[in-house]
């Protein structure tokens, strides 16, 4: 009996030690790693304590044995703003494995040219809650992204969120219970296709905003992607700006322009299946004069909208907005648009020029409305072709 | 057949240990003493700088879980830097800068010794800068490269007499260039003119400018001869310095080395740098980027004349990992730094 526990004791202190161990010989591989290497984790569970960081180095991959098989715990970090972070690379490969758990958010990639996310999954635990990092995957000014296979669980912002890059395929990815599954942030040449966004609280959402380094977003193709069910009440902290995303969101264009989406599922939101709106309607001010907060150029075609007769959640300004001034009852347009225009590219009968037109046709299911939101929502004008266009003027966007 | 156990356990265990592959520091071809680079005579933890090497301090240095700082510089022979009102010197290559972090026993008496924790040697090469993070021995007598980093529990008692003890960080290399990175490229934070525009006590109580004397001693040419021209940031704690030139130089060593237009924070938009008079990019009614938990349910980084309502405040008073600024290099809550903000952000006209 004694010899048992003396047994269980060496064992636990020395798996603590291997743990200890384990870590630091990763980190150092990750930091003496000569380009072109590819370093291996063997399948097991392993606890991290701090972050994990590769920083200044040219074609390297990480792998695990499989999603679930190799698994980095942050749950016990004590140090670092995220799970990994890897900074001023080119050409590197993130593979098969699973990262938990971390305090901030859990993959983030910073100045990368040639980033590639392959069969990861990145979660958070437990129910989605406020306390949860923001950001799942999370490259910001890097260039060739590639995220590929890869599942977003429980962030508390978004679960697959690219900004300010260039060159961009989100492909074959799973998101769910995120604020926002998918987020592509002021970014440009976007590629956005056979994923599914379900049960979040907004499915797809590309967006831009303000004052920041890559000022503008746009050309962004989303298509072939099942986007169902986003009615997850908001957990957002406030002051993010997807903690203005209602729940019951599909898809939400928010000042970004050239955006196609087609031959997408948008189904079952209580809210809306794609909302179409300005920066102003954030309520923000804007102070960057460079901005444009308007969306222009977008085409919402051959997708199929499904939805149950019910009123909008009053949850949030979006909530309110509904209920109390569009008043819409049970039968919801699935797309909307905030009516406000860049005058600069109005034509003579007030509409957007054909380049600029929020164009919305052949989709099955199809119902729009525009809100007129400057002018407190007196003229609103909602149909099936309420945003009808030319045809010859849908063009699909090449980059 | 326990016994079997017991062996078969302890083989399983040293089997994992092995696999993964062991790394030695002379890979990278930096000492793995810190003794070996001669930055000191004497006994080493005595940190008394050999002929060459010029201690130095900041006028309002980066806050570091309350750990005291030693710093010194050393240029090659014959060569200079040049002065510039703006950034931080460029200094030639083969220069080297050192920092130890160290705790005093009791800040309350000097006599009682002191812990020295780190040192980290910033080297100037032809390829750029590079970091390498030097841990101190129980002994204090060496101190040995650690490329990961490590962790050190530290005691000591503050001003007050408290009891306070740590688990001190010593950041990896890659973390070094988290906070140490312009452009993707390894820099220096500290020794700006602003900086070391400052008294220094170099000998038997003789105190001197700093920049005067780095110009007697040739390390530095083209100094304005007027000393009032060369800017100066007065110490965070200075009671006879205007509140807000204390708020704007702690802000500028604290937090503009990532956030500034080159800087890793870059992304955020917000930049904090003493030159930056843009009202919108310093913080005033600027809405979070990616902030996440970090806006604690607030809209904007700034409001003035309400620090409770600043997300600029709200993250430096917070120990938690996904909210805290900086992201790096504390564990504990700068009270005093957060008393300082708080106050100019107080003092200001609410809008």
């Amino acid at each position: 009996m004694k010899k048992t526990s003396l047994f269980l004791f060496l064992i636990s202190s020395f798996a603590g030690m291997a743990q200890a161990d384990f870590e630091k010989k990763l980190q150092t591989k990750l930091i003496l790693a000569e380009d072109g290497s590819t370093i291996n984790i063997e399948a097991g569970t392993y606890f991290l304590t701090k972050s994990l960081s590769l920083e200044g180095k040219k074609n390297i991959t990480l792998r695990g044995k499989g999603i679930d098989k190799t698994v980095l715990s942050f749950k016990n970090q004590v140090q670092g703003a995220e799970g990994i972070k890897i900074a001023n690379c080119e050409n590197i490969i993130l593979e098969d494995f699973t990262s938990q758990d971390s305090k901030g958010d859990l993959i983030k990639t910073m100045q990368v040219k040639g980033m590639t996310f392959r069969r990861l999954k990145a979660e958070w635990l437990g129910k989605p809650k406020a306390s949860n990092g923001s950001y799942a995957f999370y490259p910001v000014l890097c260039e060739q992204v590639m995220i590929d296979s890869c599942i977003a669980i429980g962030a508390s912002d978004a679960g697959i969120y690219v900004g300010q890059s260039k060159h961009i395929v989100v492909k074959n990815c799973t998101a769910f219970q995120n604020v926002a599954g998918i987020e592509i942030e002021n970014s440009l040449y976007a590629e956005v296709f056979n994923n599914s966004a379900i049960g979040n609280t907004g499915g797809i959402l590309v967006f831009d905003l303000p004052g920041l380094i890559q000022k503008k977003g746009g050309f962004v193709k989303v298509h072939h992607n099942i986007v169902k069910d986003n009615n997850l009440s908001n957990f957002a902290p406030k002051g993010n700006i997807v903690g203005n995303v209602p729940k019951g969101t599909g898809m939400m264009v928010l000042a970004t322009s050239h955006v196609d989406i087609y031959e997408n599922q948008i189904l079952n939101h209580a809210t809306l299946g794609v909302g179409v709106i300005s920066y102003f309607m954030t309520g923000l001010k804007n102070k960057d004069k460079e901005y444009d907060p308007y969306p222009t150029d977008i085409q919402i075609h051959n997708n199929t909208f499904e939805r149950k007769d019910a009123r909008v959640p009053m949850e949030g300004r979006f909530g309110q907005m509904y209920r109390i001034k569009l008043k819409f009852g049970t039968q919801v347009p699935h797309i909307i648009f905030d009516g406000i225009l860049d005058e600069t590219k109005v034509g003579k009968d007030g509409k957007y020029l054909p380049e600029f037109a929020i164009c919305v046709r052949e989709n099955n299911g199809q119902s729009s409305a525009i809100i007129d939101a400057e002018h407190d929502f007196k003229n609103i004008i909602s149909g099936s072709d309420a945003l009808n266009c030319n045809p010859e003027s849908i063009k699909s966007i090449q980059f | 057949m326990q016994r079997i156990h017991l062996i078969f356990g302890l083989w399983w265990v040293t089997g994992i240990l092995m696999s993964l592959t062991d790394f030695s520091h002379k890979e990278l071809n930096y000492p793995e003493k810190l003794s070996e680079f001669g930055f000191f005579e004497g006994h080493m933890k005595d940190q008394i700088p050999a002929g060459d090497v010029v201690p130095y301090a900041l006028n309002s240095p980066l806050f570091s879980d309350y750990a005291y700082k030693l710093r010194f510089i050393r240029l090659p022979k014959g060569l200079k830097t040049a002065y510039n009102p703006d950034s931080v010197l460029q200094f030639p290559v083969g220069t080297a800068i050192v920092k130890t972090f160290y705790y005093k026993n009791d800040e309350r008496n000097e006599k009682k010794g002191r812990q020295l924790m780190e040192t980290r040697v910033l080297l100037h090469e032809a390829k750029g800068w590079v970091a390498l993070p030097y841990i101190w021995n129980k002994e204090q007598t060496e101190a040995t490269l650690e490329v990961a980093g490590g962790t050190q529990v530290v005691a000591w008692r503050d001003q007050e007499g408290n009891k306070k003890s740590l688990e001190y960080f010593v950041p990896n290399m890659n973390q070094c260039k988290g906070c140490h990175e312009k452009s993707g490229k390894m820099t220096p934070i500290g020794p700006s003119a602003r900086q070391l525009n400052g008294d220094f006590d170099y000998h038997s109580n003789s105190k001197e400018n700093q920049l005067s004397h780095w110009k007697n001693l040739g390390l530095i040419e083209n100094l304005p001869e007027n000393t009032s021209e060369i800017p100066k940031i007065p110490a965070f704690n200075d009671p006879k310095a205007s509140l807000d030139l204390r708020a704007r130089g702690y802000l500028d060593i604290n937090c503009a080395h990532c956030h500034n237009p080159s800087g890793p924070a870059r992304s955020s938009g917000l930049f904090l740098t003493w030159a930056n008079t843009h009202k919108s990019s310093y913080g005033f009614f600027k809405a979070p980027i990616a902030a996440g938990r970090g806006s604690g349910n607030l809209a904007f980084d700034i409001v003035p004349g309400k620090s409770h309502e600043s997300i600029l405040a709200y993250r430096m008073n917070s120990a938690d990992l996904g909210i805290m600024m900086p992201e790096l290099g504390r564990k504990l809550i700068h009270k005093e730094g957060v008393a300082l903000i708080n106050a100019w952000i107080q003092s200001m006209e609410t809008h």
